[in-house]
């Protein structure tokens, strides 16, 4: 049985690549084993740890799981709750039940969410239905700012390590900044310019998330605008 | 297959492009060249152009197409208009219908569509120029606008059509040879594992013309292969024509 890795680390990968051969070597993320081989199931990148050979998607959808915190919309009233989209193919659940601490009494569900809200939820069960909570702190209803959408694989860059990018982003800015683990920004400010320089950073981010020395890109982008 | 040429197909060993037998027309591919789509490609061979477009996964409508379990792949092949000759009438016809069937089973075969239940992943292929071999280009550049889109995927799928016109066994014919040819063998193979997801035979072929045919097909494979993967890699690529190694 031969051991051998045939990809570097940071390199691109298309489907269906083999990357290791051989058992010693683990898959992660989107490789997967295949037979004795470890192949790549989408097109993304490559990182090596040791025996890990993890892909990383380029492109695609978000896939939830337990324990996210993600920005959704409201689409639909039902008897149970809210119905939320939350840029993924099965719209997800906002029972009434987990939506308020406080009781809701019937007819008054507009009060809380209407449709067209967006809202700062954390996804508790992906069973045969998503199923999203409001009920403790950091979740709530977002009000006016603006919404945009990056890949979802980005948005641990744009947070950055402990917070530190989005951290640099808000505190040069001054803006409120929220980023949902699927992939959705919100972004509010008082200042127009300001929101728009933000957006312009956050995009950035996106395009170019795999170089390297972006948080002082971002720092000099937000600096320079400020003047 | 239609009606005999008054012209011979073979010159001297060379086809009446200049090509031999196991020559293809030069390839180029290109994705993301749909914004708004989740995944696209541009592939073009010879003359013949093609535009396919990714989107989804996404909740199927209508309600009664959707399988439980996996995903349904859609897949929509139209020529346009100005893409032949004659005008042709736009909308879906017998062919059109045929060709997206046959379609969207060579892709099922490479997609994980179990990783994507009760959803649908829906491929809009339009052929903006048509000189023969419209399935082949069409099922290649899906196959990369599926990878550009992110989809799960066994393997990419590679496609390439040989045939017999005026008695000689060739690789990826064009439109005189289709038209005039005696045979047209549309092929879609699984590099990785050499898995058919598709293969059609238009006329006639003896079984050594056959083994023939796929032999050239065979040896085609590692070219296509190349291409879709240096075009995802880099955004673009193309192949020259001629002589494969």
């Amino acid at each position: 049985m031969t051991e051998k890795l045939n990809v570097k680390d940071k390199e691109l990968v298309v489907p269906g690549q083999v990357l290791a051969e051989g058992m010693s070597y683990i898959p992660s993320g989107k490789a997967i084993r295949d037979g004795e081989d470890v192949t790549a199931t989408v097109m993304g990148r490559v990182s090596v740890k040791g025996h890990v050979v993890k892909v990383q998607p380029l492109n695609g959808g978000y896939s939830p799981r337990r324990n996210d915190m993600v920005i959704g919309q409201v689409t639909e009233l039902a008897k149970f709750g809210w119905r939320i989209e939350i840029g993924q193919p099965n719209q997800a659940d906002l029972p009434l039940r987990d939506a308020s601490t406080s009781f809701i009494e019937q007819g008054s569900m507009r009060k809380y969410f209407t449709e067209g809200d967006y809202i700062f939820a954390g996804i508790t069960d992906v069973g045969k239905y998503i199923r999203l909570s409001t009920k403790t702190r950091p979740h709530r209803k977002l009000g006016t700012g603006n919404i945009i959408e990056v890949n979802p694989s980005n948005v641990p860059r744009i947070i950055g390590r402990q917070g530190s990018m989005i951290k640099t982003i808000k505190d040069a800015s001054g803006c409120n900044v929220v980023v949902g683990q699927n992939g959705y920004v919100w972004i509010q400010g008082e200042d127009l310019d300001k929101v728009l320089l933000v957006q312009k950073a956050i995009e950035m981010i996106d395009q170019d998330a795999q170089e390297s020395g972006l948080t002082e890109k971002v720092e000099k982008m937000l600096k320079g605008g400020k003047k | 297959m239609a009606g005999k040429s008054s012209e011979p197909m073979m010159v001297k060993g060379k086809r009446l492009d200049g090509r031999k037998t196991n020559e293809m027309r030069p390839m180029k591919l290109k994705v993301g060249v749909v914004p708004l789509a989740e995944g696209s490609a541009e592939f073009s061979m010879g003359k013949t152009k093609v535009i396919a477009a990714v989107y989804g996964p996404k909740e199927v409508h209508p309600r009664h197409m959707m399988i439980p379990d996996k995903a349904l792949i859609r897949v929509k092949y139209d020529m346009l208009p100005f893409s032949t000759t004659d005008r042709i009438r736009p909308g879906p016809n017998r062919r059109s219908k045929e060709i997206s069937k046959v379609m969207s089973s060579a892709l099922e075969a490479a997609v994980y569509t179990e990783k994507y239940p009760a959803t649908v992943i829906d491929i809009f292929v339009q052929i903006t120029n048509a000189n023969a071999g419209t399935r082949t280009a069409a099922i290649n550049a899906a196959s990369a606008a599926l990878a550009h889109a992110g989809i799960e995927m066994r393997d990419l799928v590679c496609s390439v059509a040989s045939g017999k016109a005026d008695g000689t066994v060739m690789l990826d014919l064009f439109q005189p040879e289709d038209n005039f040819g005696e045979a047209d063998l549309p092929v879609a193979i699984m590099p990785k594992s050499m898995g058919i997801t598709l293969i059609q035979m238009d006329g006639d072929l003896t079984k050594k013309e056959f083994a023939e045919s796929m032999k050239l097909v065979n040896e085609a494979m590692p070219v296509l292969y190349d291409l879709q993967k240096k075009a995802l890699i880099n955004g673009e690529a193309s192949f020259e024509g001629g002589k494969i190694k």
